[in-house]
């Protein structure tokens, strides 16, 4: 009884709060001068018609580099806490496949179709980040949408975890020599403008910004499906 | 009129997240509250970024370079809302990671019956 107080009267001094928020709120007529500057920046100095893309792996790629850790730790975490010993890993694959009950015929052709579509649109949306909506982030997550189908469909599929690893980490790779050689040819560390801008909108232009974009594609799509893999009993 | 229509639902749903975040004893009803308090976190911080009668922050056919400044909404919330997501998501994953390593202790799922971390 006590705790349920408690509980009524914090929710309602935080609605409290965000009611005045809310009530006080006036929606912006004009853009903050941070913004109206980046809106400007984004597609003369880096060529890139996308300014959210042009803001995440130019002016704020060092955050990205930061959020993409905080990922990769994430994965280490879920690692830790639900994987096997060695010994129990190898043996598994074997005990998975007695004990899962594999799925449908309608769900396991449903994956054959959709998984090569679905692989063509990560690709689509990783590489038009630079032009349209889209990017590396977005990409990712449609990757690994598909490995889930994937181990949705049939129970005996495995991750080769070995493979994802290293291209996780080959994509890190590049991505810091990529910021490296922004340092050394460029404005600073990740700066997109190592690389020839190009024609604008074009689809290989706005320097190195559709290569992060790759790299963090690969990257985040590594590190999703890891996580997912993980979860299987 | 229609940022403040966002703002106001992402608030609504960060209260629920949090009345579900304390009145809920079963571990995944508590994981299912922050995820729906995070994610009025995400509408709320988009809500903000709108400018009144703005579009989306990518130059085309339907929005040249030099009106852009003044018909593009707010590029920064979005960009960080983008990342927000996905480290959500992986924060979700370990929460759950740790609801299975929960279960497998103590065959049970309501956080009464952890009282070793209580003070």
């Amino acid at each position: 009884m006590m705790r349920r107080i408690f509980a009524v009267l914090s929710v309602a001094f935080f609605g409290l709060i965000f009611s005045s928020l809310a009530i006080n709120y006036t929606e912006r007529q004009s853009l903050r001068p941070l913004a109206a500057s980046y809106v400007k920046l984004v597609p003369q100095d880096l060529g890139a018609p996308n300014v959210i893309t042009g803001i995440l792996l130019t002016y704020r790629a060092f955050d990205t580099l930061g959020e993409v850790a905080v990922l990769f730790m994430a994965a280490a975490a879920v690692g830790l806490l639900l994987g096997k010993s060695g010994q129990g890993r190898r043996h598994s694959p074997s005990k998975i496949s007695d004990r899962a009950k594999s799925s449908s015929e309608i769900v396991q052709s449903g994956a054959q179709i959709l998984v090569p579509l679905i692989g063509i649109f990560a690709a689509y949306i990783i590489m038009n980040g630079h032009r349209s909506a889209g990017g590396g982030f977005q990409g990712g997550a449609v990757i690994a949408s598909s490995v889930l189908l994937l181990v949705l469909a049939s129970a005996r599929y495995q991750i080769d975890l070995e493979f994802f690893s290293v291209t996780e980490s080959a994509a890190g790779v590049f991505f810091v020599l990529t910021g490296i050689a922004g340092l050394i040819f460029a404005g600073g560390f990740l700066d997109s403008r190592v690389l020839p801008l190009g024609q604008f909108g074009a689809f290989i232009s706005a320097g190195a910004i559709p290569f992060l974009s790759v790299l963090l594609g690969i990257k985040v799509g590594c590190e999703l499906s890891v996580i997912i893999d993980r979860f299987r009993a | 009129m229609t940022s403040n229509v966002v703002l106001t639902t992402g608030l609504a749903l960060i209260l629920i997240g949090m009345w579900g975040l304390l009145t809920h004893r079963n571990i995944l009803r508590i994981i299912i509250a922050f995820s729906v308090m995070g994610t009025g976190t995400h509408i709320m911080t988009v809500a903000i970024g709108y400018v009144t009668n703005g579009t989306a922050p990518i130059i085309d056919r339907a929005l040249n370079l030099s009106e852009a400044p003044v018909r593009a909404v707010d590029p920064i919330p979005s960009a960080l809302v983008v990342t927000a997501i996905v480290i959500g998501l992986a924060v979700t994953a370990v929460m759950l990671a740790y609801a299975i390593r929960l279960y497998q202790s103590k065959k049970t799922l309501s956080i009464d019956a952890f009282t070793e971390s209580k003070w």
